[in-house]
């Protein structure tokens, strides 16, 4: 493939990250104006680039000395994601970081992790994966100290080590995978390690990856740096972490080295779905007893990703057993499904939760109250993002955890899909907890003054709610075949990727 | 055997990390556990008498296959040491400012967060 567009999806992002506190240093109104336009450039291109399937080859090298990019359906819908995010998020920023100094840095940093991630997902070579991983989540650690106070260095020093061991994990799985084979070309080691998964030197580069990824990702047990860390950066910066950075760093790049790359096993299988029970159970039940706004849409964050872990590692336990192709796919249709669906509710949620503390000044609903006449708009907004992570119909969220459940199902597990509707329970309880608190009741004497949030942060809520509202439409079929399947077939694939990959489709 | 020493070495780094209490110690076991991978990378590239990758036109190609090393992780390790770099100055940089924030190195004075 030749177009040029592919490129420049992690081209414009970097350029703007240097162009940005050259050119704007002193105006913080063309800060905000280049960095709303190279967002949105990029949303413009991932949709463009969506119905594109093919190999791009960087400096025309063919694989395996070359570096290549492949677009498929699953890394096309996580472009599509992490851009609609980043979109919405400094639309949000114009507003809310006048709090702030230094707008120029914030927009650099913000455009070199959205570079990161676009790289992770276009990239079909192993150790470009881990330089654009560094890349985002160097970038990251700062953002999250972006404020400089107490807590947020804390934070982000606790995120910062817990991150570089996750790197080093990763980095030595990619050098186990190379001794194995010789090749850095995802393709390229899925060709060739075929037949010979179980040699001991691909389990340990598989355990490696687990862990590494898994630390990315924040699944239990490697969860404790991101209820510290999310909540600690500025509201938008949480919506990109909770939203797309785990997913892009985390369970997409695990999902596409163990799928795609070294192949599930029953057992890998099996630990996914451990790995997701876990993270599902435990983040919500240490959500339901915190009082912070944001700490406790952290530990959703773990919940939820649970979900997403727990639908992809379902599907590949099936695949690997050789049980039917159907209901695999269903399962991986639930999780990516979900993974899209949590990105737009969870950075509402994070939007809703800085526009609140944008207003208010306080993040712990015990704090909050009566805030239904003054915020109408956030208390819209909040309610439907509320309804979408609880599971409710009609919105999305109800959706992708009912074709998890069935996927569970019909694979014999009835008991998991028992937990499921056991977790989705307790989520619809602490977010009914969370709009009781933050708008109903009465309205203290310090919020009297309280308005609504500006109009450019409403208008990014805004965007993200309808979206909540309308995404189950993804599964009508016709729309379905053109999103979602292709995401599916990416992944269910599996070692068949190689196949495709080098070919250049 | 080298590589079992490798990881050794990485695990002690792991163990630095985990077990100190002192900001900048963890930085410097983050630094261990980078050196150890990339000491692995450049291992699996090592060849006992090889040569310089480098072939120019006075080499018979055959004999400088079998004699060049790898070149490819020699060029994985430069970037992860740059990289390495990056995460350590950030490190460090993180840890000057927890100490003008609360006066010192110790993490488990370092605690304003709830658990």
């Amino acid at each position: 493939m030749s177009s040029i567009l592919p490129p420049l999806l992690v081209a414009i992002p970097l350029g703007a990250a240097f162009l940005i506190p050259i050119l704007a240093r002193r105006l913080g109104r063309l800060a905000d104006a280049l960095g709303n336009l190279a967002t949105f450039a990029l949303l413009v291109i991932a949709v463009l680039v969506f119905p594109a399937r093919g190999v791009y080859q960087i400096g025309g090298w063919n694989p395996p000395i070359g570096i290549s990019w492949v677009l498929d359906g699953l890394s096309n819908l996580m472009l599509v994601v992490v851009n609609l995010v980043s979109c919405a998020a400094t639309l949000f920023s114009i507003p809310y970081m006048e709090q702030y100094t230094s707008k120029h840095k914030y927009y650099s940093l913000f455009l070199l992790m959205v570079a990161g991630m676009n790289g992770v997902a276009l990239t079909g070579d192993l150790f470009n994966l881990f330089v654009f991983l560094e890349i985002a989540s160097i970038a990251s650690y700062a953002l999250v100290a972006f404020g400089g106070r107490h807590e947020e260095l804390e934070a982000s020093f606790k995120y910062l080590v817990l991150g570089s061991i996750g790197s080093s994990l990763v980095l030595f799985g990619i050098a186990f995978a190379y001794a194995a084979t010789g090749y850095l070309n995802m393709a390229a080691i899925s060709t060739a390690i075929t037949g010979r998964q179980s040699s001991p030197v691909l389990i340990l580069a598989a355990v490696f990856f687990l862990v590494g990824f898994g630390i990315k990702a924040a699944v239990v047990p490697f969860h404790p740096w991101l209820p510290d860390a999310h909540p600690s950066a500025p509201a938008p910066i949480s919506a990109m972490l909770s939203g797309v950075l785990i997913k892009a760093l985390g369970v997409y790049a695990l999902s596409r080295v163990l799928f795609n790359v070294i192949g599930v096993t029953p057992i890998i299988g099996a630990v996914l779905i451990a790995v997701g029970v876990l993270s599902m159970v435990v983040g919500v039940f240490l959500a339901v007893g915190q009082w912070d706004f944001k700490r406790l849409l952290a530990y959703h964050s773990i919940s939820q990703m649970g979900y997403v872990v727990l639908g992809i590692g379902l599907g590949g336990y099936i695949l690997a057993r050789g049980g039917a192709r159907s209901a695999a796919a269903l399962a991986m249709l639930g999780g990516v499904f979900h993974l899209a669906n949590h990105s737009v509710f969870k950075s509402l949620l994070f939007l809703c939760s800085g526009s609140i503390e944008f207003a208010t000044g306080t993040r712990q609903l015990k704090e909050m109250g009566g805030l239904r006449e003054r915020m109408p708009l956030t208390r819209t907004t909040c309610t439907i993002a509320s309804l979408s992570i609880a599971g409710v119909p009609p919105f999305n969220g109800f959706w992708s955890k009912l074709i998890i459940i069935i996927a569970a199902i019909q694979a014999g597990f009835a008991w998991l899909a028992a937990i499921t509707i056991l977790v989705s329970l307790v989520t619809l309880i602490s977010f009914l907890k969370v709009l009781r608190y933050a708008f109903l009741g009465p309205l203290p004497e310090a919020l009297k003054e309280v308005r609504e949030a500006p109009a450019l942060m409403s208008i990014s809520m805004v965007m993200l709610a309808v979206l909540c509202a309308v995404m189950g439409l993804l599964l009508v079929p016709a729309v379905r075949e053109l999103v979602l399947d292709p995401a599916v077939a990416a992944l269910s694939q599996g070692m068949e990727y190689a196949r495709g990959a080098l070919a250049g489709f | 055997m080298v590589y079992t020493l490798c990881f050794a070495l990485f695990l002690v780094g792991l163990y630095c990390v985990l077990t100190k209490k002192n900001t900048v110690k963890i930085v410097v076991g983050l630094g261990i556990m980078e050196y150890a991978t990339n000491l692995f990378l450049v291992l699996l590239g090592y060849r006992k008498n090889g040569v310089a990758p480098i072939l120019d036109k006075t080499t018979n190609p055959l004999e400088f296959l079998a004699r060049a090393v790898d070149p490819i992780p020699q060029a994985l390790v430069l970037t992860a040491i740059v990289i390495g770099l990056g995460v350590t100055s950030m490190a460090i940089a993180l840890c000057i400012r927890l100490y003008e924030k609360y006066g010192t190195f110790d993490v488990s004075e370092i605690r304003r967060l709830k658990e």
